[in-house]
């Protein structure tokens, strides 16, 4: 069964003419005028299914926030359909609100002036959360965030790191179904990445709990997401594994040779549709080539007639050059 | 309901963070109380005990002057801003993804909040009030008892008409043109500038009409016995519904606003 069902979503807004001077602001305000409009998504379509942990990226003002504040029901798609956890999320946003946690790595739903504990129990009470049920939640939580040290501390004394582990916390006490996560490691230390992604994990492999995580952070992703959504433009560019994304776009390995001494000058003429030499210092030649179009072994026995090898290493495409490379291609290929 | 209940327990706790703010304003209402106090024992100089203007005796107007003070914290009769500040940070999104009444979460918040005002900044003002001047208390229990369920039913009228100018941020970016507004006319139709009773006729007419002199006219009224306790909280009764009604009416708006234009 799908978790989130979405089907040519789409979300439009009106772009409102600026009128100069005092008289054209008074106009405005009475009665605005359009010059046409904005699509910020448009028609987009995918499924996730229960247990999914799910990397949503694009780059900012791709409309990743408008998909997610439609699926928690807080916007309204101007055309489409849309179902989370078997609700149509606008129409039942505050039963909706009851199944799904979320957590903006920008803000915070804890009380500035209130010890971090005082926050979870207030929330216990909004989301009416059974005290055993509250208190086994907060022992997991504690143990894997390590909230030991600072439940009693008031919120605005944390670092942003404590702060936003007991964010995470709080937006699991009611254990909701799914989890919109919306850069929730954005400026943290490793430490506390390291130990985010972990209790994410644990999450997911313990509980089911789908997880729709949208981050600039590829690590994230790497360590997270077998399969990730990229969206840019309001369409969805790419959608699936990780490593088809890679080979996909990014699709160049490279191969670097060592050679005993300075290989023949002419290595360069080996490049082909398939291969390339990018880069020769002196007895190092980098070589990029295609992974569906001719094997390492091959690569490296080409490169082999034109000097002695004493070493070679191979590296993956790294999944930043992947991403960007999308981005200025801006081609949406579907899978 | 528990949920209300213990937003406004922690609202009430979240008051206490502060003390040196508390003892600052406490010194500032004290200040304001003495200063006031002074002028208008000043304007009936040389007149007989009992004189009045607009049915205020000196030791009246005294009395109304340090209620004034006492109340400013608990019912707020300015600058308030917290909603408009949510919805320009975007934390109202946050608030608005939770299984709650969005008005209810702000006004059972603001009840504890004026509930610990009332501990921290109006029974210490009145304390003080009462040792440097002579202050007219209630003549009977039944009169006691009528101030102190005004009290609650003023920061009603207030919260009701600051949740309103407050949800103008959904429409505005820019709060500010309406909120001087409003606390002009807050501070002119409450009576916290001078007693409604001082105005001409004509002011009072329309001032008798409007929400606003729920929030402390009624309660000093209330409080000197210029007004029968049938009357007086009938008033704030009549207009803390109606206002509410209001509030649930612009928030329909308002929340259609955001899902259908974005925040």
């Amino acid at each position: 069964m799908s978790m989130i069902s979405v089907r040519d979503l789409r979300k439009t807004f009106p772009i409102k003419r600026h009128r100069s001077g005092m008289k054209g602001s008074i106009a405005s305000l009475f009665r605005p005028e359009y010059e046409g409009e904005f699509a910020a998504v448009k028609g987009i379509s995918f499924e996730v299914a229960r247990g999914e942990i799910v990397g949503y990226i694009g780059p900012n003002g791709a409309g990743k926030s408008t998909t997610i504040k439609m699926l928690t029901g807080i916007l309204v798609p101007t055309s489409g359909d849309a179902t989370v956890a078997g609700l149509v999320p606008w129409e039942k946003r505050k039963q909706l609100a009851q199944k799904i946690g979320v957590v903006f790595g920008q803000r915070t739903q804890l009380w500035w002036d209130l010890a971090l504990i005082e926050s979870l129990e207030l929330l216990k009470h909004l989301y009416r959360v059974p005290e055993a049920r509250f208190q086994e939640n907060l022992a997991t939580a504690t143990e894997l965030l390590g909230l030991g040290d600072f439940l009693q501390t008031p919120v605005r004394q944390l670092s942003l790191g404590q702060r936003m582990r007991g964010d995470l916390a709080a937006s699991l006490l009611h254990d909701p179904e799914i989890l919109y996560l919306d850069e929730p490691t954005i400026g943290l230390d490793i430490v506390a990445k390291a130990a985010i992604r972990d209790f994410l994990q644990t999450l997911n492999r313990e509980r089911q709990t789908t997880v729709l995580l949208t981050t600039h952070d590829l690590d994230d992703i790497e360590q997270l997401c077998a399969r990730i959504m990229v969206i840019d433009h309001g369409e969805v560019m790419f959608d699936g594994e990780l490593n088809a994304l890679k080979s996909r776009w990014g699709g160049r390995r490279q191969l670097i040779v060592d050679f005993a001494s300075d290989p023949d000058a002419d290595i360069g003429s080996i490049s082909n549709g398939a291969l390339e030499v990018t880069q020769i210092d002196g007895p190092r030649v980098t070589i990029a080539f295609d992974r569906d179009a001719i094997s390492a072994p091959d690569v490296l026995g080409r490169a082999g007639a034109f000097g002695e090898v004493r070493d070679m290493s191979l590296q993956e495409p790294e999944i930043e050059d992947v991403i960007r490379r999308m981005y200025e291609g801006s081609v949406p290929i579907r899978t | 309901m528990r949920m209300y209940y213990e937003l406004a327990k922690r609202s009430f706790q979240q008051q206490f963070a502060y003390r040196a703010a508390t003892l600052a304003g406490l010194f500032t209402n004290s200040v304001f109380g003495v200063l006031l106090s002074s002028v208008y024992l000043a304007l009936f100089w040389d007149q007989p005990a009992n004189a009045s203007v607009g049915g205020f005796t000196a030791a009246q107007t005294v009395t109304y002057t340090w209620i004034g003070q006492a109340l400013i914290m608990p019912v707020i009769f300015w600058g308030w801003f917290l909603i408009t500040n949510t919805i320009r940070d975007g934390t109202v999104v946050m608030d608005m993804l939770k299984p709650m009444d969005f008005f209810l979460y702000w006004y059972s918040r603001d009840l504890g909040r004026g509930a610990a005002q009332i501990i921290t900044r109006a029974i210490p003002t009145l304390t003080i009030g009462s040792i440097l001047f002579d202050l007219v208390w209630p003549e009977s229990w039944q009169r006691w008892a009528a101030f102190l369920i005004s009290v609650p039913f003023a920061i009603t009228v207030s919260f009701c008409l600051r949740f309103m100018f407050n949800l103008w941020g959904f429409w505005m970016l820019d709060h500010r043109g309406i909120s001087s507004l409003i606390i002009v006319m807050t501070g002119v139709f409450s009576g916290h500038l001078l007693p409604v009773s001082w105005y001409p006729p004509w002011a009072q007419n329309l001032i008798n009409v409007l929400p606003f002199r729920s929030m402390l006219m009624t309660p000093v009224e209330l409080w000197l016995g210029q007004v029968s306790i049938a009357q007086g909280l009938g008033m704030q009764v009549f207009w803390s519904l109606v206002m509410i009604g209001c509030c649930y009416v612009l928030l329909h708006y308002a929340e259609r606003k955001v899902v259908v234009q974005g925040g």
